[in-house]
């Protein structure tokens, strides 16, 4: 969600329960414009919090360039003043987060132990090694909020644009989905560069936009009925929660270009998912 | 169109443009021509002048054609805009309404101050201070659904109890507690009539005698375990949800130990529709409702906290009454001091349980189930009930009511709570708060004096192992195993021979003995 629009964005997600006080609320509005000017930021979204044992991580996206998929920047606060940017998430730090399981303790400089099996050689005589490695919490916060993004950041279709540059840039002349679009879960689209696009057939492709569908749609998820979509308050407007990631969610207002997601969560995968559905 | 310049040779620039101009002025099969369109797209850009022109100029044409598209609905047919936004406003347009009558403005007017009617906003506005986002708008229209729901049943305490979402659709749901004597709606009947049912079943089974029955099965079902009275234990409050504000609410049937512990080895998420089937293993005894209402019994018991103090047992429990009884009643201290936010914070032996801990039974107060009532004594016979008092279980024993958080158990190494001031800025007016880690979504906000419970969640214990359904039991034996019906294998030929030789053996050694026998039968004869 846009750091100007702070306060609408969190009333319209406000049915999903926790979200900021009115304290960190009121902070966040006085220090993310100062980060948007020190960093010459082209654009700063508040991104979300992660809940931990003993503090709570506020995390704010930014992004220098113009290219709203690549070149993202991460910073996390404490207490919503004070911004520390956090290492670029490499699939290292992602495979390494994996492993590890509880809740966020709320303090960076936490050393988790982690054990990594090593299997050497091959077939039945492959060797298990066990190491154990010491992995920082500010570490897995960069390749938990990467794998979040990868698997919850949600964007409305047509909303965002590529470019004949293939950039990917806001879309000025975007109106908002219809209601009866914003209840098929195919207008939403995973707002992640699509790893492994899905091979669509000729008459798919026929009804697709090239500047608009570049990116991998929510429709085919698996496990199927991972996304909760409903309207609320009201219905006017759209809520979409992950249900992979507990605490994920998307807001859209129908008819307006007004959208955004929110992580308020423990910063935890829900692994059960299979058995809950 | 503009076809008055036939006199006179045009010089060749002129006449480019002529042609040019009539192409652009073909018209397709809509009739509609490409210099229209150009022109009422720079009109249109000209006019709204947006900043960036060039960018959206394709979209801009195509949206002209589209609204050329949508015109065409025919004069006759009435425009069927009845979109659901207008459908949930005019529900919603319900809750504000006030009586139609005027004399029960007076009448609510005198009723005010014994109202039960939480006050929502001023619980909102403490929540929000906490980091829990009720929402301006929807706290007030849940605190209207709340007065709708007071004025509507005879309730002495009324609570907003929280939130559960769910896929489909969340629920709201209200702790409520009837008048003495006032409850309408016990709903006992209903259940008295199934157990009839069954029963009756079993005694048509019996008089089948037929004479090549199948082998009965010997298994015999654990006793059921007997639900809680309405008003005491997991049944000591009613709840009502409804799926939003406006919408009806619905009362919860009373909660039953089986579907506490049933509850208890299942992870499911709420659909939003109360009578979904809950299709899970180990299975479920009921629907959605009744999951609905076995986790907020078990939500309330872990989660709702009070100060220290704040609560006490009453003056006449405290008279001896039988040994091991539970006390479950408490009142509010009339004296009670507060205790300081800061030491709320640091100290969790400062806060306490007001719910009854469920033991693992299901119940809260335990019962022993291998009693058995007199008719079936008789049944039964003497050998089992012998068997039966030797294993006489072990009553279950949970911590009493009132016991501080600091005795409650770690999630693995997960603190059970976490608690922190709502501000560091503002220490004088800070509140404390508390942050369920066993059930994510449970919040405690509490100023000195006084404080709320809420839960807005997703109805699911923290895990953090992850979950694994616990394996099918084992299948049962088909036939008693022994000696007769086990297979042998087969001898082999050298063991044959030598049993065959062993059998000649003995057959000659005892035609020896009984030539033996013979002869001295004889002898004795002789």
């Amino acid at each position: 969600m846009d750091a100007e629009t702070l306060s609408l964005s969190l009333e319209l997600v406000s049915g999903s329960g926790p979200g900021l006080s009115a304290e960190q609320c009121a902070a966040l509005r006085a220090s993310l414009p100062l980060l948007h000017r020190d960093l010459r930021l082209r654009r700063l979204r508040l991104w979300g919090v992660v809940l931990g044992l003993r503090g709570d991580y506020v995390i704010a996206r930014g992004w220098g360039g113009p290219d709203l998929l690549r070149g993202q920047l991460s910073f996390y606060s404490l207490n919503c003043v004070d911004w520390c940017l956090l290492p670029p998430a490499t699939d290292a730090h992602i495979a390494q987060t994996q492993g590890i399981k509880g809740r966020f303790v709320g303090d960076p400089a936490h050393e988790y132990e982690y054990i990594v099996r090593n299997t050497a050689g091959g077939g039945d005589s492959a060797l298990e090694e066990e190491l154990t490695t010491h992995i920082k919490e500010e570490v897995r916060l960069t390749g938990t909020i990467a794998m979040i993004d990868r698997e919850a950041a949600v964007a409305p279709r047509g909303a965002y644009i590529r470019n004949p540059l293939g950039q990917v840039i806001v879309n000025h002349s975007f109106r908002g989905l219809e209601v009866s679009e914003g209840k098929k879960l195919s207008s939403y689209f995973h707002f992640t560069p699509s790893l492994n696009p899905k091979k669509k057939s000729l008459l798919e492709k026929a009804a697709l936009d090239p500047s608009i569908d570049f990116l991998d749609s929510l429709e085919h998820d698996i496990p199927r009925g991972s996304w909760s979509l409903q309207l609320e308050q009201g219905d006017s407007v759209l809520i979409l929660r992950s249900l992979l990631w507990l605490g994920m969610t998307f807001y859209h207002v129908p008819l307006t270009p007004l959208h955004g997601h929110l992580y308020i969560g423990t910063g935890e995968r829900n692994l059960d998912l299979p058995f809950m559905i | 169109m503009t076809d008055n310049a036939i006199p006179g040779p045009l010089d060749p620039e002129e006449l480019q443009i002529q042609y040019a101009k009539s192409f652009l002025l073909q018209t397709d099969n809509s009739g509609l021509s490409l210099y229209e369109h150009l022109s009422a797209l720079l009109s249109r850009i000209l006019s709204e002048r947006p900043p960036n022109a060039l960018e959206v100029f394709e979209s801009l044409s195509a949206e002209l054609h589209w609204s050329r598209l949508k015109q065409g609905s025919d004069v006759l047919r009435a425009p069927r805009e009845e979109s659901h936004t207008c459908r949930k406003a005019e529900v919603q347009r319900a809750l504000f309404s006030r009586g139609d009558g005027e004399g029960e403005e007076s009448e609510a007017e005198g009723e005010m101050t014994e109202s039960p009617l939480p006050n929502l906003l001023d619980l909102a506005h403490l929540l929000q201070q906490g980091g829990v986002n009720l929402g301006r708008d929807e706290a007030v229209r849940i605190s209207l659904a709340l007065k709708r729901l007071t004025d509507t049943h005879p309730l002495q305490v009324c609570h907003f109890w929280g939130k559960i979402l769910g896929s489909g659709g969340s629920y709201l749901v209200a702790e409520v507690q009837f008048r003495e004597g006032e409850d309408d709606e016990a709903e006992e009947g209903g259940e008295e009539e199934e157990k009839g049912e069954v029963e009756d079943d079993v005694e048509e089974e019996e008089n089948e005698e037929a004479e090549d029955l199948p082998p009965k099965s010997t298994y015999r079902p654990p006793p059921v375990i007997p639900k809680e009275e309405n008003g005491t234990g997991a049944n000591k409050h009613v709840y009502y949800v409804c799926s939003e504000a406006g919408a009806e609410w619905v009362r919860l049937p009373p909660v039953t130990p089986a579907q506490i512990s049933a509850a208890r080895k299942i992870r499911h998420l709420f659909t939003g529709n109360l009578d979904a089937p809950v299709i899970t293993y180990p299975p479920f005894p009921g629907t959605e409702i009744n999951l609905l209402r076995a986790q907020i019994a078990r939500i309330s018991a872990g989660t709702h906290v009070s100060p220290l103090g704040y609560y006490q047992f009453g003056e006449e429990e405290g008279e001896e009454e039988e040994e091991g009884a539970v006390r479950d009643t408490y009142e509010e201290n009339p004296d009670f001091e507060g205790i300081p936010v800061s030491e709320l914070v640091e100290s969790l032996s400062n806060w306490v349980h007001h719910v009854q801990h469920i033991l693992p039974q299901g119940r809260c107060v335990w019962v022993n189930t291998s009693v058995k009532s007199e008719e079936e004594e008789d049944e039964e016979e003497a050998e089992e009930e012998e068997k039966e008092e030797e294993n006489e279980p072990e009553p279950e024993v949970g911590p009493p009511l009132l016991t501080p958080l600091s005795e409650d158990a770690e999630i693995g190494q997960t603190p059970p709570w976490t608690a922190f001031l709502s501000t560091h800025l503002i220490p004088h007016y800070a509140l404390a708060v508390l942050r369920s880690n066993l059930w994510p979504g449970a919040y405690t906000v509490s100023s000195a004096k006084k404080f709320e419970n809420i839960y807005i969640g997703w109805g699911l214990k923290y895990m953090p192992e992850g979950y694994s359904p616990p394996a099918p039991p084992a299948p049962q034996a088909e036939y008693p195993s022994g000696p007769e019906i086990t297979e042998s294998t087969d001898p082999t030929v050298e063991e044959e021979q030598a049993l065959k030789a062993a059998k000649e053996e003995a057959e000659a050694a005892a035609e020896e003995m009984e030539e033996e026998e013979d002869e001295e039968e004889e002898e004795e004869d002789d």
